[in-house]
């Protein structure tokens, strides 16, 4: 289902009044390829724009970048991987094509003092190679970063990771990443998510990529969960003491917004239990 | 991956609550035979550990009216525990004529769910399981002790760490073998885990604890990633995540079985247990309840036609 431009700026407005400190607006792909994001120009103007609140955009390329600082963007983000056939099957190029195509991006996103995060996806697994070597995840990681990206988060795209091979992924990108510069994006696909995350903040991550109410199913198992819910990981933060500024009602909140918007029941299990009907 | 290496056990027990903790917080009352059979197939999988069913009167639990039935109608494989639940002395003679071998008691770290829950304080309650462990310990038949409300209670809230370590040493000291520690509404997070199995292992030994983790909010795998990282080596879990939560309408309940396989096959750490046959277990009483499975793993494993 296509979300109307309308309920998705109300989202983001909703979200920005819980705290959050950034928020991943709209991605600047043709819409031939991801129609969901058609209206990126639309919604990026339309939204309110919080002092202190980040709204990063995707820019897959040159041409997605003009258009998304044209339409007022001030942050942006790029997609590599660390698979070359989840690269071929995904962007349709290799993973030396891509990270040109980045390059690109990156140096005009410098010139115009607009900050880059990267990402690199199949960081546990891979959905068409299956395991991934932790020292291909630095490779990329490393050359992301040294292109100039502030940040890189690391994506357990089809979920599949344990707290064993999220340590040893980290262990090895640590040595050419600070963790300072670190993220993780976990998918909750096998129900790992909270348990890889909370064994990243173990070894020093502090940023956690998560969707209010766990929006985002798999691609690649029809039916399975996809993105973590921010509901879930708030309420195991606030449990573990670690402050994050997030209001953890006001985002249930959200939640319950878009999943009526949506016709659909949530995907947090905070979510689930606080509705005592 | 070396578990050692990073202080993880290199063994877990997984102890299978499904046919009783799960069945019982199930909406339909299941029928007999199915029941046998869940109980067969998970006897198949390498789970070392399988609750049969629960010796109360069928006036308070009538999802367990068929105890002596089931108890006599299952296959017992060598090497695998059938314990039940003997809530009292009656309940204890009633098993073991069915044939049990081991048994459980259930406490409570809340009097108000002690209460709400048997009808009684947690003293008296500790007494009434005092007859039963004598008279077990008498038969040679082993107990193990159930912690209920251990990181928070449906009635009063917060549960102060002592009080669980209270109870517990009750129990041990009377004679149960292990006691499990339960996040009976599993409003526990890594933080309040770690807190109250600090103050538990002051008083009883790291071998003879067990977790017992509820998903109601989704914190399961990591409450349960932060015991065995403080060395607690026995988890107990349902298969397909059966049995609700009765306190929160609709809200989830025990943890997945095939989900916490999942985690410590990733860790390196030997469980004995056979995740696929788990998977066809939980898909057997899933198909016969007419529900979808709890487990993320089965839900993803059966979409894609892979297990992982």
């Amino acid at each position: 289902n296509v979300v109307p431009t309308s309920v998705k700026i109300n989202l983001i407005n909703m979200l920005s009044e819980t705290g959050l400190q950034v928020i991943e607006a709209t991605s600047f792909v043709s819409p031939k390829w991801v129609p969901q994001m058609a209206d990126h120009t639309e919604v990026m103007q339309g939204i309110n724009k919080f002092p202190g609140i980040s709204y990063p955009v995707l820019t897959p390329n040159l041409k997605g970048f003009q258009a998304a600082v044209a339409a007022g963007a001030k942050e942006v983000s790029i997609f590599g991987a660390a698979s070359e056939l989840f690269t071929k099957k995904n962007i349709n190029c290799s993973i030396e094509e891509s990270l040109e195509r980045f390059d690109e991006v990156v140096k005009a996103a410098r010139e115009a003092s607009i900050p880059v995060r990267g990402y690199v996806s199949c960081v546990l697994g891979c959905p068409y190679e299956g395991k991934i070597s932790a020292a291909k995840v630095a490779e990329v990681s490393k050359k992301m970063y040294s292109m100039g990206c502030y940040e890189i988060s690391l994506g357990d795209t089809i979920g599949v990771g344990t707290p064993g091979s999220m340590k040893e992924m980290l262990a090895v990108v640590m040595k050419d990443v600070p963790v300072g510069a670190l993220a993780v994006h976990c998918h909750d696909t096998y129900g790992q998510a909270l348990a890889n995350i909370l064994v990243a903040l173990q070894m020093g991550v502090s940023v956690v990529d998560a969707s209010v109410a766990g929006l985002g199913g798999c691609p690649y198992a029809q039916g399975a969960s996809g993105n973590v819910a921010t509901e879930d990981l708030v309420y195991m933060l606030n449990g573990l003491g670690i402050h994050t500024g997030v209001d953890l009602q006001k985002l249930m909140d959200t939640g319950t917004f878009i999943c009526n918007a949506l016709n659909r029941k949530t995907n947090s299990k905070v979510s689930q239990a606080s509705c005592r009907l | 991956q070396e578990p050692q290496a990073s202080g993880l056990p290199e063994y877990i027990k997984i102890v299978e609550v499904g046919p009783r903790d799960g069945l019982q917080n199930e909406k339909v009352i299941v029928p007999t035979d199915i029941k046998i059979e869940l109980i067969n197939q998970l006897s198949k999988t390498g789970l070392p550990a399988i609750e049969v069913t629960s010796f109360v009167s069928s006036k308070w639990v009538p999802q367990m009216a068929d105890h002596k039935e089931v108890m006599r109608g299952i296959e017992r494989h060598p090497g695998v525990q059938y314990p039940v639940l003997t809530p009292n002395l009656q309940g204890f003679h009633s098993a073991i004529a069915a044939g049990a071998t081991e048994v459980s008691v259930f406490g409570a770290a809340s009097e108000s769910f002690s209460k709400m829950n048997i009808n009684c304080s947690i003293e008296e309650s500790m007494e009434r399981f005092e007859e039963v462990i004598k008279s077990a310990r008498n038969m040679n038949i082993p107990v193990r002790g159930y912690v209920s409300c251990a990181l928070g209670c449906p009635y009063e809230g917060n549960v102060v760490p002592d009080k669980v370590a209270e109870v517990s040493k009750r129990l041990y000291s009377m004679g149960c073998y292990e006691i499990s520690l339960g996040d009976t509404i599993g409003v526990g997070t890594p933080g309040s885990m770690k807190k109250m199995l600090e103050a538990v292992m002051k008083e009883i030994p790291l071998s003879a604890l067990a977790v017992h983790c509820h998903d109601t909010y989704g914190q399961a795998l990591a409450n349960i990633l932060t015991a065995i990282q403080m060395g607690v080596a026995v988890v107990d879990s349902s298969v397909a995540g059966l049995g609700g939560c009765p306190y929160a309408k609709g809200a989830t309940g025990n943890v997945a079985t095939e989900d916490v396989v999942y985690m410590l096959n990733g860790l390196g750490i030997n469980t004995g247990v056979n995740l696929c046959a788990v998977m066809e277990a939980g898909n057997f009483i899933c198909t016969a309840l007419n529900k979808k499975t709890n487990s993320k793993v089965a839900q993803a494993s059966f979409s894609t036609g892979t297990i992982n």
